[in-house]
């Protein structure tokens, strides 16, 4: 079992260094960020100067050596453009996002979960039909289209909701719909697979002609059965809770870190871009061990090929 | 009194969506207070249907009709709740393939006291210590050790087993053991057909032993159906259907076992397969692989001839009209 966690605590590490080293390497050679920040008819000792305080005049493995040991440290440099400590200026949209991704989470689960059991039930039935019906639509439509019918019924025809900005919670209510919406939909869709294969399996079967009520059968039997691989897909939902808003904050111009990214992005920004990445590929890997730590949890069978040295 | 069960002209159709297709064609099939009924056919004849149907276990999409009666009281069409209160208590059924039939995520334990809860409202130390005794009557070492473990922890004999002691938890009138030793080797195979039939006549419960092997339910059973292509075309008292086969499939049958204590005979599988129910040949079904087929066998489904009292086939050419009764004890 120990042995078993270390490994995956290994994995996750590597992990992270490769997204780390990834994102060294695209940004660092697909522009020349001097070039970008400063203005065109800057003098050349100006970006000489800037160069070499920002490092960028040393060759691009030490400039990647150097940078490693520093993000070792905890140091994520400095933003190019205000010279802030790239760390802050990331955690401060943190919570920004948060607020949008985590009501948008909850309704992901309260929408998403109920639906496909629901569908999965009622198996071809109109209910079913209606349902998956729905749920193609919510995830075949791009959440920046369906933000934008949302805005235009809901700001631009009724005039209930502003379309965009941060001052108050009103100002909320749209993006995390839209977020909301789209991950329920998926979610629907996949409860309602693993629920039906759930259902289609001997021990169903079994639990009934023991004289279970079906009702019961369902709580009892199926659910935790089709929990198993639902628990992969929220996984994902958890791991997306930080940046998986980056279409939807720059729709609504919500100051979160997606939209950080995209700004950072056409600045070349370096620091800031490598520390959101960084944050990204942390909340995924701690989002694979949960899941990973959960499915021991749920499924007996893995408890017991892991305690063998799995 | 009469049957236990009986079921008269039970009928299933499968709702496919695009068409309707029946599986059952009238089953006719009784069962007496601690008798054990054998019911044999190849794949696909109908065997699992009829008793999941009796059960009402098919799902929303299959039509029952026709008749199954418990004691008088009649199950096709009655309310769930009244199929909820019979399934376990008074008809029982354990399944071909044991692991899967037990819920991957429960504990054993947990997975017996649910049925003890149902039926006999037992719970906390009392059920746990039914629990053990189940366990240990159906021959579990160190139950109390097996107790917390998991289905996937056990053999395949030990989760039927296990199987078995969930199915006596609610002390039934009748158990329907369908396939229960087909996924288990031939020595786990013998010790749970003789745990059966010990059961059975230590409880006086009645049994359908459901398999594809003649052998199987020779030894086992009272009295023997055969099914096919979603009928019984022969049923008899064990004896007699061995030692006077009427119809030509249940001959076929017979052919097919490997002769142990006789002369060694060549083995002589039924050419063909059962038809599908959605492309049933007209007539009598089992036709186009009966060597004795003649024109009137398609005409027309051939209706049950009583050859002895308690012995009938569906065949219009039963072996005694052949003058053949007696073939296979000369052969
Ligand atoms: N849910 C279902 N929907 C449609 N057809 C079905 C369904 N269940 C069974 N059938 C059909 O009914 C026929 C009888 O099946 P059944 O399972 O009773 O056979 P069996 O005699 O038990 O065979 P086996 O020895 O393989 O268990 C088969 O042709 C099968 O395809
Ligand atoms: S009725 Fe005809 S085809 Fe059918 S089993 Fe009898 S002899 Fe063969
Ligand atoms: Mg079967």
């Amino acid at each position: 079992m120990l042995r078993y966690f270390l490994s995956r605590l290994l994995r996750a590490v590597l992990t992270i260094v490769a997204v780390v080293t990834f994102a060294f390497v695209v940004l660092r050679l697909s522009g020349d960020p001097a070039l970008l920040i400063m203005s065109v008819d800057a003098p050349p000792e100006a970006v000489e100067a800037f160069r070499a305080a920002w490092g960028l005049d040393r060759p691009v493995w030490e400039q990647y050596l150097r940078y490693f040991v520093q993000v070792a440290q905890g140091n994520l440099g400095q933003s190019m453009r205000d010279g802030r400590p790239a760390l802050t200026v990331v955690m401060e949209r943190v919570p920004e996002t948060l607020a949008l991704t985590l009501p948008a989470f909850a309704m992901k689960l309260l929408i998403g979960i109920p639906a496909g059991i629901y569908a999965a039930l009622n198996r071809n039935r109109l209910a079913d039909r209606l349902t998956m019906v729905i749920s193609v639509a919510g995830f075949t439509v791009p959440s920046f289209v369906l933000a934008l019918i949302l805005v235009l019924i809901f700001a631009v025809n009724l005039g209930w909701l502003p379309s965009g900005g941060a001052e108050s919670w009103r100002h909320a209510i749209l993006p995390v719909i839209t977020l909301g919406l789209s991950g329920a939909a998926i979610l629907a869709r996949f409860t309602r697979s693993a629920m039906l294969e759930v259902l289609g399996q001997p021990y169903i079967r079994a639990a009934s002609a023991k004289g279970l009520p079906w009702r019961r059968v369902v709580t009892d039997h199926a659910l935790p059965n089709a929990a198993i691989p639902t628990v992969t897909i929220i996984g994902f939902m958890v791991g997306s809770l930080v940046a998986g808003a980056v279409v939807v904050e720059s729709v609504f111009s919500w100051p979160g870190v997606g939209r950080l990214l995209v700004v950072a992005v056409s600045n070349r920004d370096l620091a800031i871009v490598q520390t959101i990445l960084l944050l990204v590929a942390m909340t995924m890997v701690c989002a694979n061990l949960i899941v990973d730590m959960l499915y021991g949890w749920i499924d007996p069978r893995l408890r017991t090929a892991r305690a063998a040295g799995g | 009194m009469g049957a236990l069960v009986a079921l008269s002209g039970l009928t299933v159709d499968f709702d496919t969506g695009k068409r309707v297709v029946r599986a059952l064609h009238g089953v006719d099939l009784s069962v007496a207070r601690g008798e054990a009924v054998g019911l044999v056919g190849e794949s696909g004849s109908g065997k699992s249907v009829t008793w999941l149907a009796a059960l009402g276990l098919l799902g929303g999409r299959a039509r029952i009709g026709g008749s199954v009666q418990l004691d008088g009281t009649e199950l096709v069409g009655a309310p769930v709740r009244v199929l909820e209160a019979m399934r376990g208590k008074r008809i029982a059924m354990i399944f071909q393939d044991p692991a899967s039939s037990l819920n991957p995520v429960h504990r054993i334990g947990r997975q017996i006291n649910e049925a003890l809860a149902l039926h006999r409202g037992l719970t906390g130390a009392a059920a746990r210590a039914e629990t053990l005794r189940l366990l240990d009557r159906v021959g579990i070492p160190a139950a109390a050790r097996r107790l917390d473990d998991y289905p996937h922890q056990l053999s395949g004999g030990q989760n039927q087993r296990v199987m078995i002691a969930m199915a006596l938890a609610g002390e039934p009138d009748l158990l329907i053991a369908d396939e229960p030793t087909t996924a288990l080797d031939a020595t786990i195979q013998a010790q749970i057909l003789a745990l059966l039939g010990e059961l059975r006549r230590d409880g006086n419960m009645a049994m359908v032993l459901i398999s594809h092997d003649l052998g199987v339910v020779a030894e086992n059973c009272d009295r023997v159906a055969v099914m096919y292509a979603g009928r019984i075309v022969e049923e008899a008292s064990a004896d007699r259907l061995f030692g006077a086969p009427q119809h030509p499939y249940t001959q076929g049958l017979l052919d097919a076992l490997p002769d142990l204590d006789g002369p060694r005979r060549r083995l002589a599988a039924i050419p063909g397969t059962v038809p599908e129910p959605t492309r049933l040949p007209p007539g009598c079904a089992f036709a186009p692989r009966c060597p004795h087929a003649e024109a009137a066998c398609v005409a027309a489904v051939p209706t049950f001839h009583l050859l002895t009292p308690g012995h009938r086939a569906a065949c219009l050419k039963p072996a005694a009209s052949r003058g053949m009764a007696r073939e296979r004890a000369v052969a």
